[in-house]
């Protein structure tokens, strides 16, 4: 604040140079205020279109009993798309709704084991290829770049790739497996219901391992270098050198970095939607949900999934930041 | 400025005069849009195919490819036609999607009488929706056994005419062609992916063994039956021992890929495979043959699904009298039996089979209509709006029987309840 005032003063009369600028000082920052206003305005009317305007449709949506060939003719039927009962004349209640569907539920674990089990993998992976890239090496700018590559590819394109290099018969996974004498049949990765999730999750790890190693990497090189030539005089082992040292150094990147993943993978669609569009073992919220809105013509029923999609992972995002202590406004925690 | 409006003066000139020019010549410039799913060549030969039109009329066509998957198609449709777009004049429908998009489309009885006389009843009475005409067939399709007839002669065994004829069949000639040193050799492939193809297959085992359609056409739920039951244990036993374990991920061109490298002795596919499977690069090229799917049991008859593409003229549409005149011209004698000629398509119009020119360039053509002839609909129009559902509960029961999660028994009890549910009062 006080250098960018400082110019303007110096160019007032030196007279009452400081009494004008005492005077200007909140009138300066309440233009300065609605300046940044407007410049802060096209982007704020694009995000209420494109974000917060069709969220709160769909959250209206939710509480109607809309279908998609009759968009405006839903009529508002509560919470009966969440949850509701019924009293059969037999005296039995039978609950309905997405929150009593276990479908739903099914999908919910699904995507939180997908969501836990990639990102752990992608963190340490990431972070291993991070301390390898971190360290100067002839071509270090060109191996940076290639491992890039599995991130740059869409993943429409990866995951098609993924389904017939995974394909039973002549996928070149079995193949490789099987000439190694690693495997003695060949193995449906997708169709098999133990193994589909492994699949989905080894190409997710496979595509965004780089990602994380990016994010991991622009923390490392923030660490000071004579913090480790310190410990080098002091002679501390190595291991303790990563664990005392790089790792709590490197832990506000690395938070940030697994936020972003996480928030990714908790909305997972792409990959399993070409992969396993329809194994129960693998269906994620985002896909069930669609399912319903569009396949199944139950558009009120698919956009209380997806509000509840957006409410899970509002409500894991609060969590994680309360929790973790995790500053995203860039400062280091103290 | 006087230099700009003379120049606008000017335009409006021009603007004028080609406003003039059109309504002078009425049937000039539009562009009809048609969108539809690509297979193969399909771009190139529906321009071939519509260029007839586009002389005689004055209009052109735009085509709008999609993908192969016609989940995704239903998907985008079904966007598109809530949003009211304009777009697209023509869509080409899959025929279970009548009931569904019954309301977005126009009424075609009136302008298609004489086509809709000369077609086969049933597949005109599956694109009939309340009284009204959505859709237009174009060609059908229906399923059959491709055997491998030089394999079948040097192990002395004949066609099978029932499930368990093809189980033994199939057992027996892997083996020998295993021990004989073709280890990736399978005995019958088909399609056991959860997805709307599972369905279609295992309608036909359930309607072969007099296990009925799932939902009959009065809407009542008969898939729980004991001849269903022990169909689905029959075809659950195929897995891992003459179909490969990858076939519960297999859709059509997965079969088609394991088939046509010479690796499986029997294919449940569409007769699309056929043209392609005597292709000049096909390693079974001439080795095979057709033969309508096998019967259940012995009282059983032989059952293919009904399939087929129509096209519906979209109620958006701008241009809809031009639209309705290529609808009409497509499925119209001229076009189909083009298609017949050039993609051994079947056509849906029944003088067509007794058709010289279609017998000498295709003879698949006429063969296939003793196939046709005992196909099966899914039960699209019963369950109305929710056959989509219906259809994924369906293939989720067997899919988990045939992976092993939980008997037949199980799973169709199970079905029957969630059928039960989800018709509530009514379909």
């Amino acid at each position: 604040m006080t250098d960018m005032t400082a110019p303007l003063s110096d160019t007032a009369p030196p007279s009452d140079a400081r009494p004008r600028a005492l005077r200007k000082e909140p009138d300066l920052e309440a233009r300065r205020r609605r300046a940044a206003f407007w410049f802060l305005a096209p982007m704020l009317a694009m995000l209420i279109c494109v974000a917060a305007w069709p969220l709160a449709r769909s959250i209206y949506f939710s509480f109607t009993d809309t279908t998609l060939t009759s968009l405006y003719d839903g009529r508002w039927v509560g919470f009966d798309n969440y949850l509701s009962y019924r009293q059969l004349s037999s005296g039995r209640v039978v609950w309905r709704g997405t929150l009593a569907d276990p479908a739903w539920w099914n999908a919910v674990w699904n995507t939180v084991r997908f969501a836990a089990i990639s990102v752990s993998l992608e963190t340490v992976l990431g972070l291993m290829v991070a301390l390898v890239l971190n360290v100067r090496f002839p071509m270090r700018g060109l191996v940076r770049a290639a491992i890039l590559i599995p991130w740059a590819i869409p993943t429409i394109v990866s995951a098609k790739m993924w389904g017939w290099m995974l394909n039973d018969q002549f996928g070149i996974l079995n193949d490789m497996l099987l000439r190694a004498g690693l495997i003695s049949e060949k193995i449906a990765w997708t169709a098999n219901a133990d193994t589909a999730m492994a699949a989905v999750i080894l190409v997710d790890v496979w595509k965004t391992t780089p990602f994380m190693a990016l994010l991991c990497l622009a923390g490392l090189q923030m660490i000071p270098r004579d913090i480790y030539e310190a410990a080098k005089v002091d002679g501390v082992h190595p291991v303790k050198v990563f664990f005392r040292v790089t790792l709590p150094l490197v832990r506000p990147a690395l938070m940030v970095a697994v936020i972003f993943r996480m928030l990714d993978a908790l909305r997972m669609f792409d990959l399993v939607y070409v992969l396993t569009p329809n194994s129960s073992a693998t269906k994620t919220m985002s896909i069930l949900s669609r399912e319903n809105l569009i396949e199944f013509d139950k558009f009120a029923y698919g956009s209380a999934q997806s509000t509840l999609l957006f409410a899970l992972i509002a409500i894991f995002v609060s969590l994680y930041i309360w929790l973790g202590k995790v500053d995203l406004g860039g400062r280091t925690p103290a | 400025m006087e230099r700009i409006s003379a120049k606008w003066r000017g335009g409006t000139a021009i603007g004028t005069a080609i406003v003039l020019a059109l309504a002078a010549w009425p049937a000039a410039a539009v562009e009809i849009s048609y969108a539809s799913g690509v297979v193969g060549t399909a771009i190139d030969s529906f321009r071939e195919r519509v260029k007839p039109w586009e002389e005689a009329t004055g209009n052109t066509v735009n085509f709008v490819p999609m993908p192969a998957s016609t989940s995704d198609q239903f998907g985008q449709y079904r966007l598109w036609l809530a949003a009211g777009n304009a777009d697209i004049d023509l869509y080409q429908t899959d025929i279970i999607w009548a009931a569904q998009l019954a309301d977005q489309f126009v009424d075609l009885s009136g302008p298609a009488a004489e086509i809709a006389a000369a077609s086969f009843p049933a597949i005109i009475e599956s694109q009939t929706v309340d009284g009204r005409l959505v859709a237009l067939p174009l060609y059908t399709d229906a399923p059959a056994l491709y055997y491998r007839a030089d394999l079948l002669e040097k192990y002395g065994a004949g066609v099978p005419r029932s499930w368990e004829e093809l189980t033994e069949t199939a057992a027996r000639i892997q083996a020998e062609e295993r021990a004989a040193g073709n280890g990736d050799f399978w005995g019958f492939v088909w399609q056991g992916n959860a997805y709307e193809g599972l369905s279609c297959n295992a309608l036909e085992w359930l309607a072969s063994s007099g296990g009925g359609h799932v939902v009959e056409a009065d809407g009542a739920i008969s898939v729980n039956n004991p001849a269903a039951i022990e169909a689905l244990e029959l075809a659950a036993g195929w897995v891992g021992t003459i179909s490969p374990p990858g076939v519960l991920a297999y859709q059509e061109e997965e079969a088609r890929g394991v088939w046509q490298t010479g690796n499986a002795l029997f294919m449940r596919n569409w007769p699309y495979a056929y043209a392609l499977g005597n292709g000049a690069d096909s390693p079974v090229k001439g080795l095979f043959g057709v033969a309508p799917l096998p019967a259940g049991g012995d009282d059983g008859g032989s059952a293919a699904t009904l399939g087929g593409w129509n096209v519906a003229v979209s109620k958006y549409s701008q241009h809809q009298e031009a639209a309705i005149s290529l609808a009409l011209y497509l499925a119209g004698p001229e076009a189909q039996k083009a298609g017949a000629l050039g993609e051994a398509h079947l056509p849906t119009l029944v003088a067509l089979y007794d058709d010289p020119e279609i017998a000498a360039a295709q003879p698949i053509v006429p063969r296939w209509k003793e196939i046709f002839e005992q196909a099966v609909p899914r039960p699209s129009a019963p369950t109305k709006g929710a056959y989509n559902e219906v259809s994924a509960r369906f293939w989720s029961a067997v899919h988990e029987t045939l992976s092993g999660q939980g008997s037949a028994a199980e799973n169709l009890e199970l079905l029957e309840l969630d059928l039960d549910d989800l018709k509530g009062r009514g379909w």
